[in-house]
């Protein structure tokens, strides 16, 4: 089995920043390896690890600043990453679902995995749909927000729960080819061990453009447009204690006792 | 195309809260297109379902007989009909595990963009506005797009809509073809049992990602102890395995109503709060003043919860 890991380096930003138009402030921004995409990853590996899967690829739409981010998945234990860059990208504000899509699509057509993993979502954008975009696009079967695979296939059917609201899961059984997205908690992503980050540096890179995978600029074209960027206004009327950890505490304590709720 | 057509929500039986959130966000926005509201039940007792969703503002309720619970490729295939039958201007979900399930998939059958996870909505001739937070909720954004799309919207942020309508209630003969369905649901499970149920507690102290090791939890263990309190934690201990399930208060866990709630370290991401935002009194112990659980505490404490917290085990030691 071949599976094929979508892998997005994300932005973090610092508690306190500046927003400049549509976009925060250089300055309070941070790069981490997508935390959805991460579980992502290690299942992949652990299927690997169990024979199950003989090959492990992952795929990212990212300049060249993200490789380091990339090569964490490949310091974890995956085989070779592609990376999808173009200059029609640099300094588009917000790519949405459609134009992912198309993307992944020429590279699902190249490598031809039976299996997709996917994070649930970014942790910058959230949008939560590009995996089951993906699966409709490309005729492949899907499952959204996966906390458990069996990593015993039957045949070509994957037994998975979906983690619904509620604490209740579903339990369902997906055709492959199939697209999961992973829910966070499905396993312990490992860290990546030294002798894993220097292999990582002589694993298989490979850069493509739209136009190595035959994909109309105007195709990655958002019909979304990002307008505007804002702190969302407070709704708080939190009352503050000040002071010292041990008066703030003491705060608390006359509190918990006013409420008849302290030993 | 003028219409809104919103896919209503149930699972096991049980009509979901989110689909009378659906008719009153289809409802505004019917209004402001200067539409029709229709409104589609799929799968399940779809005529008891039609009569609870007949409420003030819906106009047209169209149900899909097929099969007792939600399976993807039935929902996909049903309302990629019904949106050929009825050409609605936009498709509205719910962006719950289920609405995300299908709503990126309908949208891409249908050639049509998909904006996820809006607070707010607003029409301006052919131009939608989609408010939606990004980076965890630091910042909203709005977002503009043209003409048809799939909207799914958060779960309560819309009001429920109440009253009772007069929609008219149409069986819709949807070809389902089975071998387009991959996927099959062999049953549910209720995870988080076990020995605590923390929906009883009248005080929960409750650890977030800010505690930073497991070692730490002791000092909140510590602190639940001298407050013969119970502990809870939101979603990243128990990913961690920190904690058990039966632990994590949220959409995904449990919904919490205690008279005090401390979050502690806990930065207050809407999954979080949407189990414990009914609590009596919410006190965050958290250093960013900025948090989003500052919204909706009662109290908060700045300070480094690793001073306050064994402090304040102190004083009931």
């Amino acid at each position: 089995m071949k599976i094929l890991v979508t892998v997005k380096e994300v932005a973090t930003v610092e508690d306190e920043f500046e927003i400049e138009g549509t976009e925060i402030a250089d300055q309070y921004l941070g790069a981490d390896l997508n935390e959805w995409d991460d579980y992502a990853v290690e299942e992949a590996v652990q299927l690997q690890e169990a024979g199950v899967a003989d090959e492990v690829v992952t795929v990212t739409i990212g300049p060249e600043d993200c490789e380091q981010t990339i090569r964490q998945a490949l310091a974890k234990g995956a085989d070779r990453a592609v990376r999808v860059w173009d200059d029609s990208l640099d300094g588009v504000d917000l790519l949405d679902v459609d134009a992912k899509t198309e993307i992944l699509r020429a590279v699902v057509e190249e490598e031809d995995p039976d299996l997709v993993l996917t994070g649930v979502q970014a942790g910058d954008d959230s949008f939560g749909a590009t995996g089951v975009s993906l699966a409709a696009d490309i005729g492949y079967e899907w499952g959204a927000v996966v906390n458990h695979l069996e990593h015993e296939f039957d045949g070509d059917v994957a037994s998975v729960r979906r983690e619904l609201e509620g604490g209740v899961e579903e339990l369902t059984e997906i055709e492959l080819p199939a697209v999961l997205t992973i829910q966070t908690g499905i396993n312990e992503p490992r860290y990546a061990s030294l002798r894993g980050i220097r292999q990582a540096q002589r694993k298989e890179l490979d850069v493509q453009t739209l136009a190595d995978l035959g994909v109309d600029e105007s195709a990655v074209e958002s019909a979304l447009e990002l307008t505007d960027m804002y702190e969302p206004e407070s709704e708080s009327d939190v009352t503050v204690w000040e002071g010292s950890a041990d008066e703030t505490a003491a705060e608390l304590g006359e509190l918990l006792r006013d409420k008849g709720v302290a030993p | 195309m003028t219409d809104i057509l919103a896919v209503t929500d149930h699972r096991r039986g049980e009509l979901r809260d989110s689909s009378y959130e659906l008719i009153t966000a289809g409802r505004q926005l019917a209004d402001e297109t200067g539409g029709d509201l229709h409104l589609a039940v799929i799968s399940g007792t779809v005529d008891e379902f039609a009569e609870k969703v007949n409420r003030e503002g819906v106009d047209a309720i169209h149900t899909v007989s097929h099969g007792e619970e939600f399976n993807h490729d039935v929902y996909t295939q049903a309302i990629t009909q019904l949106y050929d039958e009825l050409a609605p201007q936009y498709v509205l979900t719910p962006n719950s595990v289920n609405g995300l399930d299908y709503a990126p998939a309908v949208a891409n059958r249908l050639g049509l963009p998909v904006v996820t996870d809006t607070v707010d909505l607003a029409t301006s001739g052919e131009t939608l506005t989609a408010t939606r937070e990004m980076y965890g909720g630091k910042v909203e954004t709005t977002n503009e797009l043209d003409g048809e799309a799939v909207v799914t919207i958060r779960e309560a942020e819309w009001p429920a809509a109440e009253g009772t309508g007069d929609a008219s209630v149409e069986a819709f003969d949807a070809d389902i073809d089975e071998d387009a369905v991959g996927s099959t649901v062999n049953g549910f499970e209720e995870v988080g049992g076990g020995d605590v149920d923390i929906s009883e507690a009248d005080v929960l102290v409750s650890v977030g990602r800010g505690i930073e090791e497991e070692e730490n939890l002791d000092i909140i263990r510590d602190l639940a102890d001298a407050l013969d309190a119970t502990v809870s934690s939101s979603r990243p201990i128990v990913d961690n395995g920190w904690l058990p399930k039966n632990r994590q208060v949220g959409q995904s866990g449990k919904v919490v109503t205690p008279d005090v709630y401390i979050a502690i370290g806990i930065s207050g991401a809407v999954q979080h709060v949407a189990g414990m935002k009914g609590s009596d009194t919410i006190v965050a112990i958290n250093t960013d003043p900025n948090a989003p659980i500052m919204d909706i505490a009662d109290y908060a404490i700045h300070n480094d919860l690793f001073d306050v917290v064994p402090a304040l085990t102190e004083e009931f030691q």
